[in-house]
């Protein structure tokens, strides 16, 4: 039998924000899928924890980096073999209204969600670390076209992510390299606790959903290496949507 | 921490209800404007004037605008 489409074996992957939540979860599913990762987050010791729960934890790195500083995303990039994928994981959550929005707000999740992914991939492409053939996939966020309250500049941050990425798929489209989007639903990551929303709260909004839970980490990791895998070769400029149901 | 101040800057997230509401023993929880969103605001301007931050959970358990300024004062 050959080898799966599903497989990672032999890909060369990096995942930002792999120090918790879905970040992490997509790092251990590509372990276990036979990828060799290459994980960055800002918290070496949190890194150090993902490393642990990973398959074959030997042949992975660790890439400690703050993605908003210019310097160290061109230091890790440096670092990197040529990617077979790349997960562009990392991103902050806000709960602020319209009203009381400030400059620092806007700024603070921008850069993160929007000005890092966007700088970081271009320091990839200058560097040429992308091979022919192979998949880019940012996390976004159903909140692009789903509004709640507080959530203005987080749900643009998204949006503005999933523009971009159709933009690069474009241009990277005569090279087979591939980029698409994943947008979930309520997952139960620390994200989704900003701006002081309970526990409670968010398990009865839970019950709102029609598989009656909101998503696990994993199940978006299982999206994300489908993505990176040779079975979605003819995905690209998609925005895939993973909600449980929910709206 | 001065209450009065306090008082104004809560009173300051709502739209249509006047100033001259806001007491401290004013029970928040049923002004006609209360809603998620004011919890919201609260949870804002509790971080951008006083530095603290304090939850949903929180405001849950206030009564009246008083009880929200003791708990500012004490976080």
């Amino acid at each position: 039998m050959g080898k799966s489409p599903f497989s990672l074996a032999e890909k060369k992957v990096f995942v930002t924000g792999a120090s918790s939540g879905i970040g992490r979860a997509i790092a251990v599913a590509c372990s276990q899928m036979g990828a060799q990762v290459f994980i960055s987050g800002r918290n070496e010791t949190r890194l150090k924890e993902t490393l642990s729960l990973m398959d074959k934890s030997e042949k992975h790195s660790i890439l400690p980096c703050d993605i908003t500083s210019q310097s160290e995303i061109k230091n890790v990039v440096n670092q990197l073999p040529s990617l077979d994928g790349i997960v562009h994981c990392a991103g902050k959550g806000q709960r602020v209204l319209c009203k009381q929005m400030t400059e620092q707000d806007v700024d603070d999740l921008m850069n993160v969600n929007f000005k890092a992914p966007v700088l970081l991939q271009a320091e990839v492409l200058k560097q040429k670390k992308m091979s022919k053939g192979g998949s880019i996939v940012f996390v976004a966020s159903v909140a692009s076209v789903s509004p709640s309250a507080g959530n203005a500049i987080y749900s643009a941050s998204k949006g503005a992510i999933i523009s971009y990425a159709n933009c690069l798929g474009l241009e990277l489209a005569p090279r087979q390299i591939r980029v698409n989007a994943i947008s979930p639903a309520m997952v139960w990551t620390d994200l989704i606790y900003s701006g002081g929303i309970s526990k409670e709260q968010l398990e009865e909004d839970e019950k709102k959903y029609p598989l009656k839970r909101y998503g696990k980490p994993e199940d978006i990791a299982n999206l994300a290496v489908y993505l990176l895998s040779d079975a979605s070769s003819w995905m690209t400029m998609n925005n895939v949507p993973i909600t449980g149901g929910g709206k | 921490m001065d209450l009065e101040k306090f008082l104004a800057d809560f009173a300051d997230i709502f739209d249509e209800t006047d100033a001259s509401e806001i007491k401290a023993d004013t029970q928040f929880h049923y002004l006609d404007e209360w809603s998620s969103m004011s919890g919201m605001a609260v949870i804002a301007i509790v971080k951008s004037i006083y530095g603290k931050e304090i939850t949903g959970e929180d405001i849950k358990k206030c009564d009246t605008v008083n009880d929200l300024f003791e708990l500012v004062k004490n976080k």
